[in-house]
């Protein structure tokens, strides 16, 4: 077996593994909290990439130098992404929670929410593809290591690793991150205590929606191109990671986006590229038939 | 609340807006020429339509809260009433059966040609309405029974010439089959899982389709698929289409005497008991298991039919029509009409698909509306346009 290209593989699987990680937090966060599949935020994703892409051109036409254009640009990929959660959450979620309506309403909601950004980008901006600037410069330490990991993927795994350990400081140790765990194991419960759990639930989309930013930046900004229906699949895919790790719990969903990233990536390098999505879909559905709860899942024993 | 109070909300709203919409709707950048184009024509649109959205969305929330805090007296909605009125709607119901036996003689062939369409989302709708409306189950890969019942007949009609009357219930029976298998495993997990589940179930279909080109002749799709014949007379083209016309009017009514059976019978009953409390469904005696997967089965035969007639309707068939937003749009008919309501369905789908055909001018803007149709229905209407009217009884004092 050829080692570079396994190596290759390997780190390739990394790199999509990270990305389905940081997308993913969003969608096991904000299950975890309100038991809703937030559909629209593979779209979010979407967004943060056209903000990131849209902000760097500009920039960069301005004569910004090339440090300043990453920083600026993230930021407001990171700002907007947030606030078009924010909002999301306010016009499509917020009013069916409040008049207790069936799951199955949120989620028709929540697939209209979709639809509605993607065609909103589609006819704003644009439905062919752009070429997106690559932001991650090449560095020269890393050059003969570069051929199997390039510097954009160490890059793309550097930054998941520092997002993790800062989600996971904000929700052990910060009282909002108590608020969320409370309010994720008992929504009365914690109101009763002085909780505002409109706040908490909030706070989640918010931070679920800025880790996707990050995610769609650093894709966009690998891969070299984004248009507006980028973020379903990659949405649908970030899913398959966190119902495999159990949704809901965090490090599940990391774990479960680093098995998809990789079998993902042996599966199209060593076998065949035509059904890489098929692939994707069908470990969706032996995951939820085999164990539904994931791994890293509790098991769920309905009370009545 | 205060006029200048709900003001100064809009205000805060549209700035909020403008805000958040600003880089995607003002900016555009052509990456090839270096060129910037703002658009600031577009902030002020958004401002403006934000400001008056965001008085109008308040008013209707209010509206609905205190619809929802008054006691549930019998105030039918003016459609209901009318449905429930025997002397208005039975001549209306003949009205309409008129008016649809002289359509294609009326009409042009290319208004004939577009009511079949819609006819064939109207019987796509019926069939998701058994499975959303009546059972309750989330099924976003509704399509891809479609493509079976499609693929079925143009293949068997390739390899084997066989006709369209055959292939109608053949197609039916395979999408029949094909939804059990799925259903089997499936329809035991929560109803969230189900609506991703059936989700990649489509998509899954789909990129086999597009990809196995031994099979199903990949991307570049089946061509030449006969229309059906009549008794061995040749039909011209307009003969065809007028003939296929009557084709699906006829499944759409049998469609609909089916479903209405079904809604009053035994297991109608149960698919509705079974969407409003499963554990208490369970503690009756209704074997859930069971109950479900007839439910998706005979949607999943609906959809073959269907796809029957869509094969045979546009001769040609490609992947690209099996989309999952094709199954987005059905749900949407079904949602938007009102789910479990058979008229509701009806509407919704001879609305959601005729509309945007004639008015041409906002075709782009199809799928975006479509969005926020259904945004909009969960949040306001979540009962549809024309609700559903359940077979109450009232115990009475005496």
């Amino acid at each position: 077996m050829d080692f570079d290209y396994f190596s290759y593989l390997f780190f390739g699987g990394l790199t999509r593994g990270s990305i389905y990680a940081l997308i993913a937090l969003g969608y096991t966060m904000v299950y975890g909290i309100i038991q809703l599949i937030n559909f629209a935020h593979g779209e979010i994703y979407m967004i943060g990439a056209f903000t990131g892409l849209i902000i760097a051109s500009v920039l960069t036409m301005m004569g910004l130098p090339s440090l300043a254009v990453i920083i600026i640009a993230a930021a407001a990929a990171i700002i907007y992404a947030s606030a078009y959660g924010f909002t999301i959450e306010k016009i499509a979620y917020k009013p069916l929670r409040d008049a207790n309506a069936p799951r199955l309403s949120a989620l028709i909601s929540a697939i209209g929410m979709s639809l509605f950004l993607q065609n909103y980008v589609l006819l704003a901006q644009t439905s062919d593809f752009l070429p997106f600037p690559s932001l991650i410069p090449d560095f020269e330490f890393w050059e003969p290591y570069s051929h199997i990991w390039t510097s954009a993927e160490l890059v793309i795994f550097i930054t998941t690793v520092i997002v993790m350990i800062l989600l996971t400081f904000l929700i052990k140790f910060t009282k909002i991150g108590k608020a969320m765990r409370a309010t994720s194991q008992d929504k009365t419960m914690a109101s009763l205590l002085g909780i505002n759990v409109n706040r908490v639930i909030t706070f989640t989309f918010v931070v679920g929606s800025a880790t996707a930013a990050i995610g769609g930046i650093l894709i966009a900004s690998h891969i070299g191109q984004i248009n507006f229906y980028m973020g379903f699949i990659a949405g649908i895919k970030a899913f398959v990671a966190a119902v495999l790790g159990g949704i809901g719990s965090i490090p599940g969903a990391v774990i479960g986006a680093l098995i998809l990233g990789w079998t993902e990536s042996f599966f199209t390098g060593y076998i065949s590229s035509d059904y890489e999505d098929v692939f994707a879909f069908l470990f969706l559905v032996g995951i939820l038939i085999l164990r539904p709860s994931g791994i890293l899942g509790k098991s769920e024993t309905q009370k009545v | 609340m205060t006029a200048t109070g709900e003001i100064k909300k809009s205000v805060l709203v549209s700035l909020w807006f403008m805000f958040l919409t600003f880089p995607i709707m003002v900016i555009r950048v052509n990456t090839v020429q270096d060129v910037v184009e703002w658009r600031w024509l577009n902030m002020a649109y958004i401002g403006i339509g934000t400001f008056f959205i965001s008085m109008l969305w308040r008013y209707m929330i209010r509206r609905k809260e205190r619809e929802g805090k008054k006691e549930k007296t019998d105030n039918l909605s003016f459609a209901q009433k009318i449905i429930l009125d025997k002397k208005i709607f039975i001549p209306l119901v003949a009205l309409t059966g008129l008016f649809i036996i002289v359509f294609p003689h009326m009409f042009s062939m290319y208004q004939t040609n577009i009511m079949i369409s819609a006819l064939i989302y109207v019987m796509l709708g019926l069939g998701l309405n058994i499975v959303i409306g009546l059972a309750g189950l989330l099924d976003l890969g509704y399509v891809a029974f479609f493509a079976v019942g499609a693929y079925s007949y143009a293949l068997l009609n390739l390899h084997y010439g066989l006709v369209f009357w055959l292939a109608l219930p053949l197609g039916g029976f395979l999408a029949l089959i094909f939804g059990v298998i799925l259903g089997y495993p499936v329809l035991r997990l929560r109803g969230d899982y189900l609506a991703i589940v059936t989700l990649g179930f489509g998509e899954i279909i789909r990129l086999v389709l597009e990809n196995w080109n031994e099979f199903s002749f990949g991307p570049s799709g089946i061509p030449n698929i006969p229309k059906p014949p009549l008794f061995g007379v040749d039909l011209s083209l307009s003969g065809s289409i007028i003939y296929l016309y009557y084709i699906i009017v006829g499944l759409v009514i049998f469609t609909i005497f089916v479903i209405n059976r079904l809604e009053n019978s035994r297991i109608g009953r149960a698919w509705i008991a079974l969407k409003d409390d499963e554990i208490a469904c369970q503690a009756m005696g209704i074997d859930k298991a069971r109950t479900k997967l007839r439910a998706f089965g005979l949607g999943a035969m609906w959809a073959g039919m269907a796809g029957v007639i869509f094969a045979a309707k546009t001769t040609f068939i490609n992947p690209a029509s099996f989309t999952i937003w094709e199954s987005v749009i059905i749900l949407c008919t079904v949602v938007l009409g009102g789910m479990g309501s058979i008229t509701g369905v009806i509407s919704g789908a001879l609305l959601l698909i005729l509309l945007p055909e004639y008015l041409r001018a906002f075709s782009e803007f199809r799928m975006i509306i479509f969005g926020a149709v259904l945004v909009l229905m969960m949040v306001f209407r979540p009962g549809g346009i024309i609700n559903n009217v359940r077979k109450t009884y009232k115990f009475q004092k005496t």
